[in-house]
């Protein structure tokens, strides 16, 4: 069931669905690294509760009109407004008066929620039979939806997909560095203007599958998670895509193989799955990778301090620094050092030697930076290098054994 | 203004507006500190904390669900500090990650789980039902010195006050640490203040309001009043003792005035139902917060070159 719904083999319908999530991701995670690397991250937060009272007044507006309440994209229209106008206030709260941007968001996001839900409650009222699931775009439910919904949300996913990456160079020398960009002429306060419409682009298309309240997930855990695997900002921007193509992909399948699995939590639960593992186990930026370095560093620095004091005849009692010793050959069981040991012991403290005549002297302050205790000389200097410290040091001294 | 209002509309206003306050009180501190979120993040948590808790004990029973509520929230804080940490991730996009995947977690537990039968679902949890927390027993005004009345008052009513009495407590006591290390921190270490733990008491102190206020009023009205009386209250004064006492004020207007458009709001426009009590004092805080923000006497604040 689960592999015949992920090769898409359920029926048009569930198909048609599964992709248009998985594009919806794409351009969710595309977008949301430029948010993510501005360090705006929950204005995303705003924009999607801000839409609610819209998705109200928009089938008041329909309903009366004497339209059917229900359609897609009158409802998505409204929502885009009002959204509009909850980011209008976010900035002119922080613009205009001395709130900061934190206190500006939690305030748009439940002022703006509160309203919708008074518009749902009024709707409501007006007749049970027409209310039509407007509680679907709180949670976002894939079940009823039609072939003209489905093809609205992928066609405006690769619309907003398109836009961010044609203006993906200004955007991104924008979240680097503003001030360079204004320099360089780019209209910065237009950028970022663009940026927020894409965001909320990204939001009103996903609030018919994933819903208002987690849609921000998938704007925000896609960058997150993939920002642990690379630097480099093209590769983190196409890396958060594919995660959010894959949650969305691997989510809205998950969910149409049962009833009870809704769509929008699943999707945000593989995405933050995929968070998860990035955390421990990317390479460089991951837990495990930190942890793995740190225990080596330690293993090193043990070793290097170890073999000082063979050097210098001191008895070692420290419990790793001898067992790294011994599981090397270095040391007897009795902590006497071995013929191997006592050479080894004689060339750490020939390294100290030529790193203090290093660090004492003029002339190496870039070498000399990098002595942390562990590195061997040579992998800094070169052999002519070492010959003239050599030189100035005199010849090796003995080793007591 | 006679015994329907004792019976029906005084307990919903009296719960809503201790509510209200006890978030408000927090909140003046947590907005100064820019950590205005925390209150959203946690309003968010609570609901995974009280279905893990319906599906242990098995039972929507207050107590459980009120500890289950807690237990989420403090995962939640620590959460969002380790992957902050461990991640080396801005602190709100550590929020974002981790109080979305908790609160799709919650949602995926209420829809797995047999809850058809009990009042337990997302809705809920979102407006809260304090238009049903009506006071049964009394007749009248003289019913409020009538214990056989008193003792049929929501228990959500108490334990609103007692944790506003614990939260207020808190503010009372702490109150020059708190203002100290929240407007300068390296000046407050230096009189030997431990900040660090400060700063977690008070967003354990939040999470205590806003999950009792989550009990009795639902989640949008908890981030409502966190951040809109006390960013309201920030806009009319620069003394952090004013700010506070008008943050107060606020939440107690939004509370009995959103109750009341929301009671009685619809019928002077010709529709028959009232409609979310919850929703109508989130808006009337935000209305109080957009006359402040226009006309408050200190909304730009000192003048600082930023």
């Amino acid at each position: 069931m689960l592999w015949e719904a992920l090769t898409l083999q359920l029926g048009y319908n569930a198909t048609l669905v599964t992709v248009g999530a998985a594009l919806l991701g794409f351009a969710a995670g595309v977008t949301g690294t430029f948010l993510f690397l501005r360090k705006r991250a929950l204005v995303s937060d705003a924009i999607s509760h801000a839409t609610l009272p819209g998705v109200g007044l928009a089938f008041l507006a329909m309903v009366a009109l004497g339209g059917d309440g229900r359609n897609l994209a009158g409802l998505l229209i409204g929502s885009a407004l009002s959204a509009w106008v909850g980011l209008l206030a976010v900035s002119f709260l922080t613009r205009r008066t001395r709130l900061a941007e934190d206190a500006a968001i939690g305030a748009v996001l439940s002022v703006f929620f509160g309203f919708g839900i008074v518009l749902l409650t009024v709707i409501q009222s007006l007749g049970a039979g027409r209310q039509a699931g407007l509680e679907d775009f709180l949670l976002g439910s894939t079940a009823g939806m039609l072939r003209a919904d489905a093809l609205l949300i992928a066609g405006g996913g690769a619309l907003v997909l398109a836009v961010v990456l044609a203006l993906r160079r200004p955007l991104t020398l924008v979240t680097f560095d503003p001030d360079y960009a204004v320099a360089r002429g780019l209209p910065v306060a237009r950028l970022d203007l663009l940026m927020m419409g894409l965001v909320m682009a990204v939001t009103v298309i996903g609030l018919k599958v994933v819903g208002l309240i987690l849609i921000v997930a998938l704007l925000i855990i896609p960058p997150v998670a993939a920002r642990f695997w690379s630097d480099r900002s093209d590769h983190v921007v196409l890396l958060s895509g594919a995660i959010g193509a894959v949650s969305a992909w691997v989510g809205a399948a998950l969910s149409a193989t049962a009833p009870n699995l809704p769509t929008g939590p699943m999707i945000v639960l593989t995405a933050f799955a995929i968070f998860a593992l990035s955390l421990l186990a990317a390479p460089g930026r991951g837990v495990l990778a930190a942890a793995l370095r740190q225990n080596r560093f330690r293993r090193r620095v043990h070793m290097r301090q170890g073999l000082l004091a063979l050097a210098h005849g001191q008895p070692i009692y420290e419990g790793l620094t001898l067992r790294l010793l011994q599981h090397a050959g270095l040391v007897r069981p009795d902590g006497v050092p071995t013929e191997a040991g006592q050479a080894r012991a004689a060339r750490a403290l020939r390294d100290e030697a030529r790193w203090a005549e290093l660090r004492a002297g003029p002339g190496n302050e870039a070498a000399a930076a990098l002595h942390d205790g562990v590195r061997d000389i040579e992998t800094v200097l070169t052999q002519d290098q070492i010959a003239e410290i050599d030189r100035r040091i005199g010849g090796p001294r003995g080793v007591p054994g | 203004m006679g015994a329907d209002f004792v019976t029906l509309s005084l307990t919903p206003i009296l719960i809503g507006a201790l509510a209200a306050v006890a978030c408000a009180l927090p909140g003046n501190f947590l907005v100064l500190r820019r950590q205005a979120l925390i209150g959203d993040a946690i309003s968010h948590v609570v609901l995974p904390g009280i279905v893990v808790a319906f599906l242990i004990t098995g039972a929507v029973a207050t107590l459980p669900m009120i500890l289950g509520a807690a237990c989420a929230a403090l995962v939640a804080v620590a959460l969002i500090e380790a992957v902050r940490r461990l991640g080396r991730i801005e602190p709100g996009a550590a929020m974002g990650v981790v109080f979305t995947a908790m609160f799709a977690g919650g949602v995926l537990l209420l829809e797995q789980s047999d809850t058809s039968s009990v009042h337990l679902d997302v809705e809920h949890a979102l407006y809260g039902n304090l238009e049903s927390l009506i006071w049964l027993d009394a007749s009248g005004w003289g019913s409020l010195t009538d214990p056989v009345a008193l003792a049929g008052l929501p228990p959500e009513l108490g334990r609103i006050a007692l944790t506003l009495v614990a939260v207020a407590l808190f503010t009372g006591i702490f109150w020059r640490p708190l203002a100290l290390s929240t407007f300068d921190e390296g000046f407050a270490r230096s009189l030997g203040i431990r900040t660090g733990a400060l700063g977690l008491a008070l967003v354990v102190v939040s999470a205590l309001a806003a999950v009792a206020a989550f009990d009795a009023v639902g989640s949008i009205i908890v981030i409502a009043m966190f951040i809109c009386p006390p960013a309201a209250a920030r806009l009319m004064t620069d003394r952090l003792g004013a700010q506070v006492g008008w943050s107060v004020v606020f939440a107690i207007l939004s509370a009995i005035l959103g109750y009341v458009l929301a009671g009685y709001g619809p019928g002077w426009f010709g529709l028959g139902a009232s409609v979310s009590a919850a929703g109508m004092i989130a808006t009337v805080s935000g209305v109080i917060l957009a006359l402040a923000a226009v006309f408050g006497p200190r909304r730009r604040g000192a003048i600082v070159a930023t």
